[in-house]
């Protein structure tokens, strides 16, 4: 005769490994879960270890105050860092401007006004303008928007920073309308009706309720799209230019941080070399404003929740 | 006495009413301006480079002369390094986000963990060129391998894979948990047998949008020093490669108008790659949507 | 339930009634959602200065009415509406009456508190801002004699400056209260405005709708039949979207003429 489910079920108890795995399973998975602290622990070592070594070459206080960066001069080679973090500034500033005002008005529009339907239709669609590789976004920054601003207007060379930065703010919008979208829509429905029920426009409660109430969610969403700008590689590599300057024109060629890095990567400077070295002190210079930034959103995301 | 006057209120509401109606046009105008530039640039693209597309440039390796060059290389390298990023990094994140999700106690330890996902989502791509450069390339000695490459993918698409998974084992709802639970069954066996089965559809979907991410990222690969010009397919993890986006980098900063019909042909081809990733993503949340 | 009705205060109902007049008139109104037929011919007349209660199981279509009164049901998709509602002589619905008009003599109090998450000062000036009141000293005359009529002055008066979500929540429901009464509406609705409160909170507020009836004419939906009795003139009766009854208070309460609305405020179902 055959033996219960409950017999059978004793028999299988008694096996050892099972137990084992039991035990030896969260071990595992802890150590897999351990990989994304080692990665951070990683790039940190790794940039500060290779930056030490650059440091010993070219002094610290010249990287940090000089103004003239000309790392492949053979026999004046500069190292200061001032000329390309004007140049990852000046990219910024004009996405932002590009930015922020479409996104936010997305936002606005999706989280008070569309309808359900419209909603459906708009989000995915920003969706893909944030799947877009940024190479794409790169070869349409050179050969679409620098073409179309040099026709309006004449000064503006092949490589500026004005045609990078306004594509860099198309990638960067579909960030700034989900999450300032998404900290409208937490604002509960209840304190939307209520300004309603007083005779207030749609645009008032936006205005007066919604945007103040959600204000924290919106720039912490613009302070990561500012991470996200500076921290952009392809579309400045090609469409800014490869001319680190101190000044303030957007018009001619520039040279941004993650661009300086492609520059060297993609050309022969041979490892152990002052560039070869260059490249993570502007990396992990690039890394400091980018971690800031993002440290910086969750900050005012937290700091400054409404409470409802 | 009466403070608000009924006349007064009645006068303004014209005003109100009129500045409630351009502001919604404006936030309209604003939107459909963000999606218009979605439009003139897959346009540009496609009528640049349609022209360009054939079986040729498809089995084409690539070359100094535009009308020759094809895009075989780097077609097959970018599936070689999807080979390698795949299984990497969907075990890492899905290992991760069960210990997250389900052995992880509420302490230190976990909150350090989840705070530094967080901030490796934010560290710029080309950064994390420079670690694989450092770890994987130099001190593992991989070179400028596909290995070498498919790592550093894999860790730049780790926190968006992890965060996708702990979404959707959230998703799974207690019940099952309990009941499997309340037959005697272990926690492992759970989590393998209930837990993961439910949550598989999410966590490929969100694995699938992150491996898109990765095959367009060229950041990341022009650090490690993956090189363009390659006459010949891979034959493993260990050989040299290239991939799409490396491939459409070269040909974009070319300066002959030429090449520029090329990349832009080869930019059809990795959105086409792109778009097929995407389907698969939104079939499989849509045919496994609201299961419980 | 006889207690309850010699606790009530009815002097002088009658006498007054032909003085007073009609601030809202439905007439055989029908509101659909979707193809959920949740209002069906109702004709109600609800007069200035009292305080009319509406009750019903939940369900009964009694939130939907309120919620039509202003126009807020609108907010909810796919809503169809047929007759009319005059409120003062002028049909609500039609096309050239907007809703931010009607709405801005026309209060409402929820049914959980929602102040605006801002200071208690800017909640309650929040209404006389949006229409047009900048002057400083008139706002500041503004929320204290609206904060007095919540009966909330003397509570909150030190610190108007606090966030409104750092009072209790009765405390929070009367400055909603307040932020209606800035606007010197004409009417208050008030759905449910006492189901998330503690007792002692529920009887502030339903002393203060006593008050009020002096000023406003306010229009409560109320699932709790002993309110209901306590605080209004008049009351009616909702049961799947239709309206069984709509007398005097006490003559509801006391001798019902539907058998419906007798065994709906004995407690046989509902």
């Amino acid at each position: 005769m055959r033996p219960s489910v409950q017999e059978m079920i004793a028999q299988s108890k008694g096996k050892k490994n099972k137990k084992a795995l039991e035990k030896i399973i969260p071990v595992i998975l802890f150590l897999i879960a351990s990989v994304s602290v080692l990665t951070s622990i990683g790039i940190v070592l790794t940039l500060i270890f290779e930056t030490i070594t650059f440091f010993t070459r070219v002094p610290f206080f010249d990287f940090i105050t000089g103004t003239t960066w000309l790392p492949f001069s053979n026999n004046e080679a500069q190292f200061g860092i001032w000329p390309l973090i004007i140049g990852t500034l000046k990219v910024t500033m004009v996405a932002i401007i590009v930015a922020v005002p479409i996104g936010i008005s997305a936002a606005i529009y999706l989280s008070e006004y569309a309808s359900e339907n419209v909603r459906r239709v708009i989000k995915p669609i920003l969706e893909i303008l944030a799947g877009v590789p940024t190479i794409v976004y790169g070869f349409f920054a050179l050969t679409f928007v620098t073409p179309v601003l040099q026709a309006v207007f004449p000064e503006i060379k092949i490589f500026n920073a004005i045609s990078p930065g306004i594509v860099v703010g198309i990638m960067i919008i579909p960030m700034i309308a989900s999450l300032s979208e998404d900290a409208m829509s937490s604002v509960p429905k209840s304190i939307r009706e209520g300004a309603l029920a007083m005779g207030s426009t749609k645009f008032e409660v936006a205005w007066k309720i919604t945007i103040p109430a959600a204000l924290s969610g919106i720039v912490a969403s613009i302070v990561l799209a500012v991470s996200r700008a500076i921290g952009e590689t392809m579309i400045v590599s090609l469409a800014a230019g490869s001319t680190p300057r101190f000044d303030g024109d957007f018009t001619g060629s520039i040279q941004t941080m993650t661009a300086y890095i492609v520059q060297v990567s993609k050309g022969d400077a041979g490892y152990g070399t002052t560039i070869y070295y260059s490249i993570y002190a502007v990396g992990f210079t690039l890394f400091l404003f980018t971690m800031a930034m993002n440290i910086l959103a969750g900050y005012v995301s937290k700091r400054f929740r409404e409470e409802y | 006495m009466r403070y608000i006057e009924q006349q007064t209120v009645v006068k303004r509401m014209n005003g109100r009413l009129i500045a409630n109606a351009i502001f919604k046009y404006i936030f309209l105008a604003a939107t459909l301006l963000a999606l218009l530039a979605l439009v003139i640039l897959l346009f540009r693209i496609v009528s640049q480079g349609a022209g360009n597309l054939s079986i040729d440039f498809l089995t084409n390796f690539a070359s100094r002369f535009p009308d020759q060059a094809g895009i075989k290389a780097a077609l097959i390298g970018s599936l070689w390094l999807m080979m390698v990023v795949a299984p990497t990094s969907i075990i890492l994140g899905v290992g991760s986000a069960i210990y997250l999700e389900e052995y992880a106690k509420q302490n230190r330890i976990t909150s350090f963990i989840r705070m530094n996902i967080s901030n490796l989502a934010g560290v710029p791509s080309v950064v994390f060129g420079l670690l694989g450069l450092t770890i994987f390339v130099r001190a593992m000695a991989l070179g400028n391998s596909i290995l070498a490459a498919g790592f550093t993918m894999s860790l730049l698409i780790l926190p968006v894979i992890i965060v996708a998974s702990q979404e959707a084992i959230r998703a799974v709802p207690g019940e099952l948990r309990d009941a499997s639970y309340g037959m005697g069954a272990t926690k492992w066996q759970t989590i393998l047998k209930i837990i993961l089965p439910a949550a598989i559809p999410g966590i490929l979907t969100g694995s699938i949008l992150a491996l898109s991410r990765a095959i367009g990222e060229t950041a990341p690969l022009i650090v490690i020093g993956v090189p363009v010009i390659i006459q010949f397919l891979p034959a493993g993890v260990m050989d040299t490669f290239t991939a799409l986006p490396m491939q459409i980098y070269d040909w974009s900063s070319r300066p002959q108008q030429e090449f520029q019909a090329v990349a832009a042909a080869g930019i059809i081809v990795l959105m086409a790659v792109l778009l097929f990733m995407n389907s698969i993503a939104v079939i499989i949340r849509n045919k496994f949507d609201k299961r419980y | 339930m006889t207690t309850i009705i010699t606790n009530k205060s009815v002097s002088g109902a009658t006498a007054d009634q032909t003085a007073k007049k009609a601030v809202y008139e439905t007439k055989q109104l029908n509101l659909w959602y979707g193809s959920n037929h949740a209002l069906k011919n109702i004709d109600l007349e609800i007069m200035e200065n009292e305080v009319t209660a509406i009750i019903g199981p939940s369900g009964c279509g009694k939130s939907t009415y309120i919620k039509t009164l202003n126009r807020m049901v609108e907010l909810v998709t796919s809503v169809k509406t047929s007759g009319e509602i005059l409120y003062r002589g002028r049909n609500i619905f039609d096309q050239d009456y907007g809703v931010e008009e009607l709405r801005t003599r026309v209060g409402m109090v929820f049914q959980k508190p929602n102040p605006f998450p801002k200071s208690i000062y800017d909640n309650v000036a929040y209404g006389p801002r949006i229409h047009g009141i900048k002057n400083k000293k008139i706002l500041d005359e503004i929320v204290e004699k609206s904060l007095r009529g919540a009966a909330i002055w003397e509570e909150v008066k030190d610190r108007l400056n606090e966030n409104a979500y750092s009072i209790s929540g009765g405390q929070q429901q009367r400055i909603c209260i307040a932020r209606a009464l800035a606007i010197e509406p004409d009417v208050i609705l008030m759905d449910e405005p006492t189901s998330a409160l503690d007792p002692i909170s529920t009887l502030k507020v339903e002393e203060l709708v006593q008050e009020l009836k002096k000023d406003y004419s306010i229009i409560i939906v109320t699932h709790n039949m002993q309110q209901a009795a306590r605080i209004s003139d008049k009351t009616a009766f909702f049961l799947n979207g239709e309206v069984v009854e709509f007398d005097h208070t006490d003559t509801i309460f006391s001798n019902p003429s539907d058998k419906r609305t007798e065994d709906y405020i004995s407690g046989r179902f509902g």
